[in-house]
């Protein structure tokens, strides 16, 4: 009986709650950003020039959201274990766990396979190169594994070394005010140009 | 600068920021909880839903509104997560099937965000906006309360077990301190990336020229309350990794100051609530002092990267982000399972073998250091009545606790109260490992495989809500396992620590004598630590052992 009494004043107060909570804040908050910060609330999106962009249709992408660069003529991004590889429908990492017999044959294989394809000695790849990342979605890399790519993508593009490596420096940044997060370089900025300095028609 | 510095930096820089901000936010607390004026809108609210705000409850009055509430709050989302296809904003997602429907309804009521479901595939806009963000305020708003009530408890001197109105403490907390702070949290969010829009999932050809869909929605309004409210459940399936929940090192302190702040702020105002200042600080110190070494082991054992895999790759970094790197990712994590938060920024299951012991150990210290929004004030008082029970066994006199003397009758409510939890925590795990359909979801082979279940079972029991991800729960099984950890280690507590609270307040006060144990005192605050530490390390170091410990030393 006293439940019952209670759990009925309980939904009256939870209704109302709900529409100040559910409804009002969430769409008072879309409404001021969507004013005053829209780039950035409708997420980040950038055009193949460059250029910030609300329209999806005009978008390459999101600055915030990694993409799988496969080619030989990209920086590669990490590993991904979001879907079949940076799919925003089915972030994750990997899960497994420290002492996994299966993580550690994959660890082997990435290392060696980076090896072999930028030329250095495995000792040389570092740990992001090999690890797969929490949400599949990183759009970072370390400087250490920036630096190796860069022989090659230069050597794909026809590029002087010098220059692709000027463009790594421009899209790394240190940490947030010299204490938070880690070193890192944004692979979709840089990649982007890397197509820009090759003009059209240099790539496919 | 090097790594370890930075590290250094960055809790220098959260502290610093909580240490300007918790004594004015628990000096607001104190007056939201015992203002005997109402706003206009709050006095608008309680007409229309015909409650009386001013009508001082018994405990027992009390404890029914809490779980009448939570009740109404578990069948509307249940309802809500069955019908969202034929709701609007449901973005073409269906139904959720029943035991997975009840699993979430109690995750989200309860406070824990458990999470079997991956949000980007399993839940449309409205599912998230009115049914999860409104959770994670109210169950935020309870646990304060409950938190509360307990402190009345120990001002009040002959109230004939009267701890106040449940109805006033729940929507003066969601209107005059969660929303407030939500909306410019939301905003300084969105200010950084995070994204806020009602968008459907949008397909893009990107630069190397596959197809990836963006996946918007209003995530900054939900992840300021999930941290703020230390609810922890996920917009997206990668919860704070994802780049659109937390896109930069900076948001990602944003979010852990975001989650210590009401804890803190509470246990601070304790003092003040019980009429003597030192009480508030001394449980904050001894919620910092245990944070602080778990913060510390945790980022020493990420950073150093122990153990097979990470050796193999030079570098713990499978499951973490290159922009937080191991000393962000290290203080989220022993923040989130300190706090009964369970937002991660790291995958926990891929955490080294030492963090991920650490992790397990924050949470089953019951959530103290310093705990959910309420719970973990409340948890901590009660160890401190453990702690001035013992210390008066050692002197042979009735044990008292700031003017209230402990007698057997609160002793055993205590003793219930401390039990409750491992209890469920041990039994639980015995039935997952003991059946088939509990040994099923297990990933890894050996002792992590332990782990996985014992985190899965600890993390709902003590209402965390984060996970060893590798470990399959979308099952009947573990969905009504789960589920009923979650109810019991909920409510079983706030039930326990309301009749106290009405014990406490039906006694007259006792007055400090030569012989009372002084409560603020550095020998008192050693003590304290040391009684919640022993009870953890007598209750779980067998099965730690045989888990995490053991996969320690492989």
């Amino acid at each position: 009986m006293h439940l019952i009494r209670h759990t009925l004043a309980g939904l009256r107060v939870l209704l109302l709650l709900t529409v100040l909570l559910g409804v009002a804040y969430p769409l008072a908050v879309t409404g001021l950003a969507q004013v005053t910060l829209d780039w950035r609330a409708s997420g980040s999106l950038v055009t193949e020039a460059g250029a910030h962009t609300t329209s999806y249709d005009d978008a390459v992408g999101s600055a915030l959201v990694g993409q799988d660069f496969a080619g030989a003529e990209w920086f590669h991004s990490r590993p991904s274990a979001a879907g079949d590889g940076y799919d925003p429908l089915a972030t994750a990492g990997s899960n497994l766990g420290p002492t996994s017999p299966d993580l550690l044959a994959t660890v082997e294989e990435r290392r060696a396979a980076a090896a072999t394809e930028e030329g250095v000695a495995p000792s040389a790849v570092p740990p992001d190169a090999v690890t797969a990342s929490a949400s599949g979605l990183d759009p970072h890399i370390s400087p250490a594994w920036a630096a190796i790519q860069v022989a090659r993508v230069a050597r794909e593009r026809g590029l002087d070394e010098e220059v692709v490596r000027r463009l790594v420096a421009d899209h790394t940044q240190g940490r947030t005010f010299g204490v938070l997060g880690a070193p890192r370089v944004d692979v979709l900025g840089l990649n982007l140009a890397l197509a820009d300095l090759a003009g059209p028609g240099l790539e496919d | 600068m090097s790594a370890t510095a930075a590290a250094l930096g960055q809790v220098a820089a959260l502290v610093a920021a909580l240490v300007l901000t918790v004594p004015l936010l628990a000096r607001h607390l104190v007056h939201t909880y015992s203002s005997p004026r109402h706003l206009r809108v709050e006095r608008a609210l309680y007409r229309a839903c015909r409650v009386d705000p001013d009508a001082d409850q018994h405990w027992r009055t009390y404890a029914w509104s809490v779980l009448g509430f939570s009740l109404a709050g578990i069948v509307l989302l249940y309802v809500l997560l069955r019908t969202q296809q034929w709701l609007p904003l449901s973005l073409g997602m269906t139904a959720m099937p029943a035991e997975g429907a009840f699993n979430t309804a109690i995750s989200f009521v309860t406070n824990t965000n458990w999470q079997w479901y991956s949000g980007e595939a399993a839940l449309g806009h409205l599912a998230q906006m009115t049914g999860l963000t409104v959770q994670n305020f109210v169950s935020a708003a309870t646990g304060m309360a409950v938190a509360v009530a307990l402190a009345r408890g120990f001002s009040r001197a002959s109230a004939g077990g009267r701890v106040g109105n449940f109805w006033a403490d729940l929507v003066r907390g969601v209107v005059r301190v969660l929303l407030p702070i939500s909306v410019v949290g939301a905003l300084l969010l969105v200010l950084a990336g995070v994204v806020q829009n009602l968008d459907a999932p949008h397909a893009i050809t990107t630069l190397a020229g596959d197809t990836q869909h963006l996946t918007g929605g209003p995530v900054a309004s939900q992840e300021a309350i999930k941290e703020l409210g230390t609810n922890g459940g996920g917009f997206y399936n990668a919860n704070s990794a994802h780049p659109f929940e937390n896109p930069t090192p900076l948001t990602n302190l944003l979010q852990v100051y975001l989650i210590l702040l009401v804890p803190f702020s509470l246990a601070w105002a304790f003092g003040s609530l019980v009429g003597d200042r030192r009480q508030g600080r001394a449980v904050v110190t001894v919620m910092t002092m245990l944070l602080g070494v778990g913060t510390a082991l945790l980022t020493w054992s990420e950073m150093a990267g122990p153990g097979l895999v990470p050796s193999a790759a030079g570098g713990a970094m499978e499951g973490k982000e290159v922009r937080f790197g191991e000393a962000a990712s290290a203080l989220f994590a022993a923040v989130t399972t300190g706090t009964s938060t369970g937002a991660v920024n790291a995958m926990h299951d891929s955490l080294t073998a030492p963090g991920g012991l650490v992790t397990l150990f924050m949470m089953m210290l019951g959530e103290v250091a310093p705990g959910g929004v309420g719970s973990g004030l409340y948890g901590m008082v009660l160890l401190a009545i453990i702690t001035v029970f013992l210390a008066g066994l050692m002197v042979g006199r009735t044990p008292e606790l700031i003017g209230k003397k402990i007698g057997h009758r609160e002793m055993s409510l205590v003793a219930a109260y401390v039990l409750a939890t491992p209890a469920l925590v041990l039994v639980g795990t015995a039935v997952a490992i003991g059946t088939g359909s509990g040994r099923a979801g297990i990933q890894e082979s050996g002792p992590h495989g332990l782990s996985e279940v014992l985190y899965a079972v600890t993390s709902a029991a003590n209402n965390n809500g984060s996970a060893f991800g590798g470990l399959t729960t979308g099952t009947t099984f573990y969905d009504v396992l789960l589920g009923l950890c979650m109810l019991v280690g909920r409510f079983l507590p706030i039930v326990l620590v309301l009749a106290l609270a009405g014990r406490l307040a039906a006694q007259r006060v006792t007055p400090a004598g030569a012989g009372t144990l002084p409560t603020h005192r550095p020998l008192f605050i050693v003590l304290l630590t040391g009684v919640a530490l022993v009870i953890v390390g007598l209750t779980y170091v067998p099965v730690l052992a045989l888990a995490p410990i053991a996969e320690s030393l492989l």
